[in-house]
């Protein structure tokens, strides 16, 4: 087990290092995270007591299927996205101010990694306010002043949304005098339903949706990935939203158990319909959006509509879907920032309206974020079709054609938005500001087509991932992955 | 449910509800963060009150002594401090940055500047 | 033998890259492109004696959902399929190389490099084991060919491919995917089988709904109402427009649905059931109200892809018919219209290049000065119409035997009408060509590239070939209906 936290402990006390820590720590991080899932496959839960207090007196940290996966996806893309984020960090922040940067990425690394790991309530609170107060300073070093005011609104709504969190953990241990989650869980079963477990189940709700941008609650979002430095954008919009979402698989079955929140409560009712909200109400402002960054903000509103939706229909294929897509979103939306931010850099601007004629100055990058605009679509062959494929058999499983059919027209409305690039960057005639803009820094661009690679290679064989997140699904409603 | 038997709740309630009114009523960011950190104060309330026991001691294990009050919640909160405070220093060197680049901390007026400032693309 | 089906889809996949790398020296390009057609046309045709002799060549690439794996496997539709793709393109490239130098396109490198990238696509489908692999590239080829469609880049073509896009993306992703997956969740299996894999799983009603899921969900197919993208994709070049509106997209359509009715509902399954009669009743009214627009349509292009959606027609209405007969004569028209189409869409593209016309009524007397053009249009057309000795002919008689074998009178009636509308549209065109004198004032003009005139005089002697020697194309169609 010392050798399961070793990569953490690294983590947490990399602060003031530079680039290459950062780089390395992200690397190491990912590895561990590899060495974790295998070793979760072969040997089933894992867990870790630290300080060696025994659970459910000390803070235990507990791996299983769920949290290997999220693990490898915030392993992977910080893998990617830190070693070749460094030109457009160094281009976007101001010298003296990097190595707070990279001490920033680190910590909000960190924070990621804990909220995951960690089998203890108010342990993840803590671990959710070290990523979020990083990730608020990384936002406003965001080189526009409008980074500033994102940064803020963040700030206030990331704080309500965490204090919500406490409030709901609280309440349960006021009511089972634990805070461990497995802990919790055994002890909520036996008295059934009181009124103050609703209550957490309330809080901890609206506050984990404050922090995964669920519709109507992503108010703060849009503005936070469109002004915040590239590379934090790439890194937060692939994991931030993710991590959330898995708290809020782990408060849902794993704590309140799916029988008490699907059951006796009209929780999938609303989430269904708010999923739908989010879908399509979401991805059409994408629609309209000028700004390259900000229509890619709203369309991860969107898919994390589709990913809520997974988690409503409460059945193997939805879970599936939901989990596969958490790792599908991420590789994707990750890449598109990246290229996002290589054209910002190169052209100076991610206003579509400038961006005429692009594709002939940087046939890579469009390319690129064609590719992963397919994924966005749910075209086959890219990591977007497979949670398609699992969301429409979940809604078969549910018996409505209705149902199956709604993640099939949003993605519509993805094209919609995806071909609005298409048609600026290789249809329309070259914009004059462009003259000069050629391919940018290299490292981006690599950085991005490794992860437009795995998001294809996944949309071709998604064995690992789907399997990966069918035992995680198996593990949430049946409590072991089968 | 007597009232005055459950008058911690009752504060951290009326806390609760009264920081989280500010926040979204007030303009002005200064005052917002003022009324976050009353919110996030509530919880700590919500947590130690029933930490204490009437009669109860300092959980020290010692002869004579059998009502302790809890300690977890204590060092719970300490926790939940140190977050709110960090939380409370950053919005505030925040807000100093806002001013230096806008002039004013009036949500209102920010907004304002942004709407007539020139599109200048979003890098 | 799976090494040869393999190679037919990196073949064109390679030739992509090399026209790529290719790019600065026209010749080279161009010299790849039509080595690559020729390789591929080779490597299918080598498959044929195996698949005649009742071997199906698989192969299994990896598993791309848990208990869907990537797969092809070359059954007879397929390879006719191929088949006409492939040694289509050889044709079609030396037509292009023609087409593309006289009318100074630009951007000629990504053309080509598309063109054989929408091959490759439509090798895949041609192939595909399962209903999964066959979406997989049928989504490929809408992708592949949209750049070809919006080539020009002008806000007309970036509307065309609006339409061309919608349509096709929208049917596939709202219904064709919905089809496929009701099908993997009732059936367990998304192969292909002989004699299907729906049989008995599915209620009498279902199954008729399912259909009309498949049927409006290939859009490829251009059944009404979703044959829009069709004339919309018109603003391609007419290279485009010959082989992938003519042979290689709606031909991946029509085959789709061939393919998904006998192996997916299966022929004796599927007859006598009533939820599906409405099938044969709206491709009838396809096939007689695109001819119907088609008659008033002045732009040639415009007339020809209405003949096309009302031929497309022919084909589902015979493969509805659920008989035997007709579905050897479903087969045989995709390659029977094939070579027509693309014989008058060759020929329009002629016309254009050298004449700079686009409207039938600006037609008269042209045949005097583009005389093998017009007489290849000529075979072309009595091909569309159904009149030996053309291919048209055989195909149009085999769904004939079909439809009055199954006693289906309003199919019948509805093919007897359209000869006359196709004759309608048709022959005023040679007639016009031919018999009218040319307005005065006109400037001098006289064939196309010699490319092009030798690319028709080709497609119009294959018309009258598959006439005469049918018996290739017939021997895999027999194989379709009668499997080992």
């Amino acid at each position: 087990m010392p050798l399961v936290a070793a990569p953490l402990v690294v983590l947490l006390r990399s602060g003031r290092a530079g680039w290459l820590i950062a780089a390395g720590v992200s690397v190491a991080s990912l590895a561990g995270a590899l060495a974790l899932a295998a070793r979760v496959r072969a040997e089933g839960v894992l867990s870790y007591a630290l300080g060696s207090w025994q659970p459910p007196y000390g803070i235990e940290y507990r791996i299983d299927a769920v949290n290997a996966f999220v693990l490898v996806l915030v392993g992977l893309v910080a893998a990617v996205v830190v070693p070749f984020g460094r030109p457009a960090v160094a281009a976007e922040v101001a010298a003296e101010r990097r190595y707070l940067f990279y001490a920033m990425l680190c910590l909000a690394l960190a924070g990621l990694n804990g909220i995951a790991i960690t089998g203890d309530a108010f342990n993840l609170f803590v671990f959710l306010e070290i990523s979020s107060l990083s990730s608020y300073v990384l936002i406003a070093l965001g080189r526009d002043r409008r980074a500033l005011v994102a940064s803020f609104q963040y700030l206030i709504m990331g704080t309500i949304g965490a204090t919500f969190i406490v409030i709901g953990v609280g309440l349960l241990y006021l009511q089972t005098g634990t805070l461990n989650m497995a802990d919790i869980a055994a002890r909520l079963e036996a008295p059934g339903a009181a009124r103050a477990t609703l209550a957490a189940l309330a809080f901890l709700t609206v506050g984990i949706c404050l922090k995964l941008a669920l519709f109507p609650l992503h108010m703060w979002l849009p503005n936070a990935y469109t002004y915040a430095p590239s590379v934090v954008t790439a890194f937060l919009a692939a994991t931030a939203t993710k991590v959330s979402v898995y708290v809020l698989l782990r408060f849902w079955f794993t704590i309140f158990g799916a029988n008490l929140v699907f059951e006796r409560l009209p929780m999938p009712d609303i989430f269904l319909a708010l999923s739908v909200l989010a879908m399509f109400v979401a991805s059409g402002i994408a629609v309209y959006q000028r700004n390259l960054k900000r229509m890619l903000a709203y369309s991860s509103v969107g898919q994390i509509g589709y990913m809520t939706l997974g988690i409503s229909l409460d059945n193997v294929p939805g879970l599936t879907g939901s989990v596969v897509h958490l790792f599908n979103h991420g590789v994707t939306k990750g890449a598109m920032f990246l290229f996002a931010g290589a054209i910002a850099m190169a052209a100076g601007t991610v206003d579509l309206d400038r961006l005429g004629g692009l594709a002939k100055r940087m046939p890579l990058t469009c390319a690129g974020l064609v590719i992963g605009g397919f994924s966005l679509i749910g075209v086959p062959a890219t990591a977007g079709f497979v949670t398609k494929w699992y969301l429409v058999l979940a809604g078969l499983e549910k018996g409505s054609l209705l149902l199956a059919a709604l993640p099939a027209a949003s993605s519509l409305v993805a094209i919609a938005y995806v071909w609005r690039f298409v048609e600026a960057a290789y249809m329309r005639e070259a914009h004059p500001d462009l003259a000069g803009v050629k391919e940018g820094f290299a490292a981006p661009l690599v950085g991005g087509w490794i992860l437009i690679a795995i998001c294809l290679y996944v949309g071709i064989d998604s064995t690992w991932t789907v399997e990966a997140a069918r035992r995680a699904a198996a593990q949430l409603l049946f409590g072991a992955p089968q | 449910m007597s009232l005055p038997g459950h008058f911690t709740y009752w504060i951290t309630v009326f806390l609760m509800v009264a920081g989280l009114y500010i926040v979204i009523a007030r303009g002005n960011l200064v005052k917002k963060l003022v009324g976050l950190s009353v919110f996030q104060t509530s919880v700590y309330l919500l947590y130690i009150g029933p930490g204490k026991l009437i009669g109860g001691t300092a959980p020290i294990i010692a002869p004579g002594y059998s009502v302790y009050s809890n300690p977890l919640p204590h060092v719970l909160i300490l926790t939940a401090i140190v977050v709110g405070v960090a939380t409370l220093a950053l919005g505030l060197a925040i807000v100093v940055r806002i001013r230096e680049a806008y002039g004013t901390i009036e949500e209102d007026e920010i907004l304002r500047a942004d709407a007539h400032a020139p599109q200048r693309g979003g890098a | 033998m799976s090494a040869g089906v393999a190679a037919a889809l990196v073949l064109p996949a390679a030739g992509a890259g090399a026209i790529l790398a290719l790019g600065r020296w026209p010749n080279a390009r161009e010299a790849a492109t039509l080595a690559t057609a020729g390789g591929l046309f080779a490597v299918v045709a080598s498959l044929l004696p195996a698949v005649l002799a009742g071997a199906r060549p698989e192969l299994v690439v990896l598993e791309m959902l848990p208990g869907i794996p990537l797969a092809f496997r070359v059954e007879p539709l397929g390879m006719l399929f191929a088949l006409v793709a492939s040694g289509l393109w050889i044709v079609n490239s030396i037509y292009s190389i023609g087409y593309m130098r006289a009318n100074g396109e630009a951007h000629q490198t990504r053309f080509y490099c598309f063109f054989a990238l929408s091959l490759a696509a439509t090798m895949g489908i041609a192939f595909a084991a399962n209903l999964a692999t066959l979406f997989l590239f049928y989504e490929l080829l809408t992708l592949a060919t949209y750049p070809l469609v919006t080539h020009h880049g002008t806000p007309e073509a970036r509307a065309g491919g609006r339409v061309y896009l919608w349509i096709l993306l929208g049917t596939s992703i709202m219904l064709l995917l919905l089809a496929v997956a009701v099908t993997w969740f009732q059936a367990g299996t998304l192969e292909f089988r002989a004699g299907g894999i729906l049989g008995g799983r599915v209620g009498s009603a279902a199954t008729g709904g399912l259909l009309a899921l498949y049927v409006f969900g290939i859009g490829k197919a251009a059944l009404m109402p979703v044959h829009r993208w069709l004339p919309a994709a018109m603003v391609a070049p007419t290279p485009v427009s010959a082989l992938l509106h003519a042979v290689a997209v709606v031909k991946a359509g029509v085959f789709t649905v061939v393919k998904v009715i006998v192996y997916v509902f299966g022929v004796e399954a599927t007859a006598g059931l009533r939820s599906v009669d409405w099938l044969p009743t709206v491709a009838g009214f396809t096939i007689v109200a695109a001819s119907v627009v088609a008659l008033a349509a002045d732009n040639l292009k415009r007339r020809l892809a209405y003949s096309t959606v009302s031929q497309l027609a022919y084909v589902v209405l015979a493969a509805s018919l659920l008989a035997p007969v007709s579905l050897v004569g479903a087969a045989l028209h995709i390659a029977a219209h094939a070579v027509g189409k693309i014989t008058l869409f060759f020929a329009a593209g002629a016309i254009y290049t050298a004449a700079h016309k686009t409207l039938v009524s600006e037609l008269d007397g042209i045949g005097r000065r583009m005389p093998w053009t017009m007489a290849a249009f000529a075979v072309g057309a009595l091909s569309m119409i159904g009149l030996p000795p053309t291919a048209g002919f055989v195909s149009k008689w085999f769904i004939l035997s079909g439809a009055a074998a199954t006693q289906h009178w309003v199919a019948v009636t509805v093919i007897a009408a359209s000869t006359l509308l196709n004759a309608g549209y048709f022959l005023p065109v040679v007639y016009r060509a031919f018999f009218r004198a040319p307005p005065g004032g006109e400037h001098a003009h006289g064939e196309a590239p010699l490319p092009m005139v030798a690319a028709l005089a080709i497609t119009a002697a294959l018309t009258v070939a598959l006439f005469f020697h049918a018996d290739v194309p017939l021997a895999l169609a027999r194989q379709l209906v009668a499997p080992h």
